[in-house]
């Protein structure tokens, strides 16, 4: 008797602790929580914080003169203006979402599927893939320093980083998903909800999360992401010993007029972000791509796509819009081959005036592409959130 | 078939012809001008520049070291040698080199001896002879033949001078400033050159004076730049002499307020031999001077005679390069303004459209002044002087000269870096170090209030430690050293981040 005595009153505080717990979390819905940290209050690395919740961005081409709008030039030349002014919860909601798969139709593909941080922002694929292996288009290009571009696509039919998502998120072959569908999906997520209460603190509490807020939020996060400390931007800022021989023997091809390089690929972005007809081949069997022709309604664009910036390019081989060339190699050879000599029979395409025949050699061809490694910088690289709020698994 | 009798054809064909003059003339016929009794403006004959000195390009005192390089030996490796502020000598002897200068404040100076010139020789197979991107470069006195690309080619320097040059066949450019801001570019000779001899490519305040182009494609071209003055020069046998015009497509869209004063443009009768697709491979042999899309663009007291087509071309994009499009390259010539010029003999042979358009005025010489397409504002001091074409909407020039204007370069150098030491550290603590540090952190390296604290009050510390690492802490990888960053930046950015207070 005693014996039980002992063990009840032992027990009792164990039940009666039990009960009161139980009575503690029946109160909370049992809906999918997980255990997403707070967002970030701290801006990603290129950015300072400033005293309005803004991340601004710093990097050592913010010492030179803007002498153009466009920020193109030489080495010592201001890049153009970027979109910054975010807040660093803005920019890690973003991060968030960009990185879940939930925002698709079938919760299998997500922002980073084609834009995968560990392959340059891309995807390491000739042309891209949507929802159940869709086969695209085109390539999925770098984001690498997307923010300071003022038209998106390979076309250029975008002008914002906000209606350009708008297309692989909506299209049936890409992300598949509806704009009801994805409020409704975000909508019911608790963790987004709070997170977006978060990033956004102005709004009314019980409103729904907007499809704007969403688009804002990626925005933010896609423009965080910058590449701005290669071995080429060490040798530009005026440090010799960052390009070898042959790297410096590259970038002197890669500027000459010969070349001519550099006046499409201009630095500081290696873009001049103009559109150009070079007359790329299309991959075996395809009809020729109209490129920017299409959205421009403009016959002298047929053929030609935006100049696509060069950083990072040694990370997202194969090349151009639908990734004919496999090879950096490859890739020079074709500028080298001669005026059109690849343009599709039947096409009277208006080939771009730099493209030429420079007759370059196979030594000078290596050493281009010794160049074009130099602008290999990943040192701000996204980090990959370790949990998602939908609690789906990150699936690239 | 009955024969037509041979009166009836020549009867026939004076009709016809009639009737072709009447068209022509209905249509494109133009108003006879009063003429404007207006005194000659030339009150001056040249304008001197007191800035133009032998100084280095900055205008300040020369303070640097002199390197010379003698036959046999690199130009490159003497720029490898030099810092900002110091003078390259040359002398006599062929080099067969591609010089690049990605420094500030160089200036490479030929030495002549006994007319043997210091001569940069590319053999036809070396791509530029001069490739800078530096600030305040000066180069001059220099030979350069037989090179692919460029004799001398800059890309975005600032306060730049390019003067007493004598360029043979550099390939596609002969003297190619691209994206600087003021600069000078005269004296120098230059001939067969597949472009342009000397172009001035998207920049700003550029002087091109009293130089000599001659069998070139083109001779002197502004393109896309503002604020351009040339003056004095002797643009002869080129396809085309002077040009100032827009080209679409390119990152910078405008040209705009360029004065042609003062310069030979003398029979420029040379075939095209530019290259298929180019720009200017579309230039008519037998241009004098050709002002395409350009605005704000002052012709003045030029000599221009003996130009096969025309004296002088105003076009509009759409005629003047109909392929190319560009919705943000504005295509019309607006306030050309025409003064006093000497203009004769110009017109014996034209070609192409400009042929077929005189026809319709029964005349088979090209004009002194051909203008052809969109365009406002525009005005010729004197039109009935020249032989013109399509300068009806033309008014009375509102300007007499232009004497007022010496130079379009700045009055000072563009200051070479706007940025102050806490600045300097600010951009390189997020630029660079934020990748690894960050207040109350970890990121890949230790937190930056942990390196305040190790460091305390001794920037010099981090300035030692980022120059070469010494792995101190297990936990942290090891930090790539950061030798690359200038001495003035590692100071700034150890200062700065002691100073950080979050």
């Amino acid at each position: 008797m005693i014996k039980s005595k002992v063990i009840l009153k032992a027990i009792l505080p164990v039940v009666i602790l039990g009960i009161l717990a139980l009575a503690f979390f029946a109160g909370q819905r049992p809906s999918s929580y997980y255990p997403v940290p707070l967002l970030k209050s701290s801006c990603p690395p290129g950015f300072k914080l400033n005293e309005n919740n803004e991340c601004i961005a710093k990097n050592l081409y913010s010492q030179y003169p803007t002498t153009n709008k466009a920020g193109v030039g030489g080495l010592k030349s201001a890049l153009p203006e970027i979109r910054d002014g975010f807040s660093p919860q803005e920019i890690d909601l973003g991060r968030y979402l960009f990185f879940d798969p939930v925002l698709s139709a079938d919760q299998t593909v997500s922002c980073a599927s084609c834009h995968d941080p560990n392959k340059g922002l891309s995807d390491g694929l000739a042309v891209s893939r949507g929802i159940d292996n869709n086969k695209l288009k085109r390539a999925a290009p770098s984001l690498y320093n997307v923010g300071y571009l003022k038209k998106l696509f390979w076309d250029g039919r975008a002008s914002t980083l906000e209606e350009q998502m708008l297309e692989p998120l909506f299209s049936e072959i890409e992300m598949g998903n509806t704009p009801e569908n994805l409020l409704r999906t975000i909508n019911d997520i608790e963790n987004y909800k709070k997170l977006f209460a978060e990033a956004y603190p102005n709004r009314l509490k019980d409103e729904p999360i907007l499809l704007k807020e969403i688009t804002n939020a990626i925005a933010a996060f896609q423009s965080s992401l910058v590449s701005l400390n290669s071995k080429y931007d060490q040798y530009a800022h005026g440090y010799d010993g960052a390009l070898n021989k042959n790297e410096i023997e590259g970038l002197n091809i890669f500027r000459s007029f010969v070349a001519r390089c550099a006046e499409c690929h201009t630095p500081p972005l290696f873009t001049n972000q103009q559109f150009a007809v070079i007359g790329t081949p299309e991959p075996d069997g395809l009809p020729i791509d109209p490129g920017a022709e299409i959205p421009f309604n403009d016959k002298s664009l047929r053929g030609a796509f935006k100049v696509p910036s060069l950083r990072n390019i040694a990370q997202t081989a194969p090349y151009m819009h639908s990734g004919r060339f496999k090879t950096l190699r490859e890739t020079v050879q074709f500028y080298t081959d001669g005026r059109g000599h690849a343009a599709p029979d039947g096409e009277n395409l208006l080939i771009h005036w730099h493209i030429w025949e420079p007759n370059l050699t196979d030594y000078e061809l290596d050493r281009l592409v010794d160049f074009l490694k130099t602008l290999t910088d990943e040192s701000f690289k996204p980090k990959v959130p370790e949990v998602l709020p939908s609690g789906l698994h990150i699936s690239s | 078939m009955k024969k037509k009798s041979p009166f009836l054809k020549i009867l026939g064909s004076i009709v016809l012809l009639g009737i072709g003059v009447f068209i022509g003339k209905s249509f494109f016929g133009q108003d006879n001008v009063e003429t404007v009794p207006i005194p000659s403006t030339i009150k001056y004959r040249n304008i001197g520049l007191k800035n133009d000195t032998t100084q280095v390009a900055s205008n300040r005192e020369f303070t640097g070291k002199i390197i010379e390089v003698r036959k046999g030996s690199s130009i490159q490796d003497a720029v490898k040698e030099a810092n900002p502020g110091d003078l390259i000598r040359v002398y006599p002897g062929t080099y067969s080199e591609n010089v690049y200068i990605d420094k500030d404040d160089i200036s490479l100076q030929g030495v002549v001896i006994k007319g043997e010139w210091p001569t940069l020789d590319g053999k036809k197979e070396i791509n530029d002879a001069f490739l800078y991107s530096g600030n305040g470069i000066l180069i001059e006195n220099f030979k350069i033949i037989n090179y692919k690309g460029n004799g001398i080619m800059g890309q975005a320097g600032n306060n730049f001078i390019i003067r007493n040059n004598w360029i043979i066949d550099t390939g596609v450019y002969g003297i190619f400033p691209q994206y600087g801001k003021n600069g000078l570019v005269e004296h120098n000779v230059l001939s067969k050159i597949a472009d342009a001899a000397i172009y001035i490519g998207m920049c700003d305040n550029v002087d091109v004076r009293h130089n000599e182009v001659f069998d070139n494609v083109a001779g002197i071209e502004i393109e896309n730049s503002r604020h351009c003055l040339v003056e004095n020069n002797y643009a002869h046998n080129n396809t085309g002499g002077l040009l100032a015009f827009v080209t679409p497509g390119l990152p910078i869209k405008t040209t705009f307020d360029v004065i042609l004063r003062n310069n030979f443009v003398v029979n420029n009768n040379h075939e095209n031999f530019g290259a298929p697709g180019s720009t200017v491979s579309g230039i008519p042999s037998g241009t004098g001077i050709l002002i395409m899309a350009a605005d704000d663009v002052i012709v003045e007291n030029n000599i221009i005679t003996g130009n096969n087509n025309t004296g002088i071309t105003i076009v509009d994009l759409a005629t003047g390069a109909p392929k190319a499009n560009d919705p943000n390259s504005e295509g019309n010539p607006d306030r050309v303004v025409i003064l006093d010029n000497i203009m004769f003999n110009n017109g014996n042979d034209p070609t192409g459209e400009i042929k077929a358009i005189m026809l319709t005025q029964m005349d088979t010489k090209g004009p002194d002044i051909f203008a052809y397409g969109g365009g406002t504002g525009s005005t010729i001091r004197d039109k009935n002087k020249f032989r013109t074409f399509g300068l009806d909407g033309y008014g009375v020039a509102q300007i007499t000269d232009t004497e007022d204007i010496a130079t379009m370069m700045t009055p000072s150098p563009v200051p070479p870096r706007s940025v102050s030491k806490e600045e300097l550290g600010e951009l390189t603590y997020y630029g660079v170090c934020a990748g690894c540090h960050a207040f109350g952190t970890r990121l890949i390296g230790p937190p930056t209030e942990i390196l305040q604290a190790i460091h305390h009050d001794n920037p010099q510390g981090i300035v030692d430690y980022i120059t070469a690492p010494k792995n101190l802490r297990e936990d942290y990888p090891e930090m790539p050293p950061q030798n690359y960053l200038s001495e003035e930046a590692k100071m700034a950015v150890a200062e700065y981040i002691l100073a950080l207070k979050h």
